[in-house]
């Protein structure tokens, strides 16, 4: 049976190149349809607001990279909701579905379900 | 056991000397490396022109040199490597830039080997990420 990855995503979008850089970590397991699951943590989930700005950085949107999570078979994204409440943003009011973890608990419980875990 | 080792800081870094270091004890102890995955900031490990002052450790040679000496399988993420100008002779034809840097030791592939790693490996463990 494959192995099961676990990403982390925990930088802000414009950040740097962590968010775009664990996200293809993620979609090309899924492009390998190995079993994959992904995390927004702590300024990893500014990457599922509705509301990014990206031209003002001369960036371009992730949102649409997000949005291939689907199309490349990966189902198993989560975020923090600690991470969410902190910032102010909700799970029903970002731009891709996303499983809420609520406690600190579900976090360990999530990272134990995993073989391997990278955290970016 | 066989390990996969992912590097994802540059050389000048503590946690690349951290994972040199661990790769060495990796094999010391009879153990396997079934790959080296080298990362983001991790490619500029691979390149060949990194230039340390004499009394400092010169990692990049250090990872060039575990890499050559135990025949390792090291391979550098060609999209993170091309971002940050690490380049093999081949993609700087392709790209018509002035020059090759690639150390030798190294391979260019795509991050299907990480996968590819991961799944071989009984342990992967990463080294940089933040």
């Amino acid at each position: 049976m494959a192995k099961s990855l676990l990403v982390i995503s925990r930088q802000a979008p414009w950040s740097g190149l962590s968010a775009r850089e664990s996200l293809d970590i993620v979609l090309a397991g899924g492009a390998f349809d190995l079993p994959i699951g992904l995390l927004f943590m702590d300024d990893g989930v500014f990457q599922l607001s509705q509301t990014q700005g990206p031209a003002a950085v001369q960036q371009k949107d992730l949102t649409t990279n997000l949005k291939a999570l689907e199309m490349f078979g990966v189902e198993d994204v989560y975020a923090c909701g600690k991470s969410l409440a902190e910032r102010g943003m909700f799970p029903g009011n970002l731009n891709i579905n996303i499983k809420q973890l609520p406690q600190e608990q579900d976090i360990s419980e999530l990272i134990d379900r995993y073989d391997h875990v990278i955290t970016l | 056991m066989k390990f996969a080792i992912a590097v994802f800081s540059a050389a000048h870094a503590p946690s690349s000397r951290r994972a040199l270091l661990f790769a060495r004890a990796v094999l010391a102890g009879g153990h396997e490396i079934v790959r080296l995955f080298f990362y983001q900031d991790g490619v500029y490990s691979a390149s060949a022109n990194v230039v340390v002052p004499q009394d400092e450790q010169d990692i990049a040679v250090q990872w060039q040199d575990l890499v050559r000496t135990h025949q390792l399988d090291g391979v550098v993420c060609i999209a993170a490597a091309l971002r940050r100008g690490v380049l093999n002779e081949e993609e700087a034809l392709r790209y018509q830039k002035p020059a090759a840097n690639l150390s030798s030791s190294w391979e260019l592939s795509g991050l299907g080997q990480l996968h590819d790693a991961a799944q071989s490996a009984d342990r992967l463990v990463c080294f940089g990420g933040q």
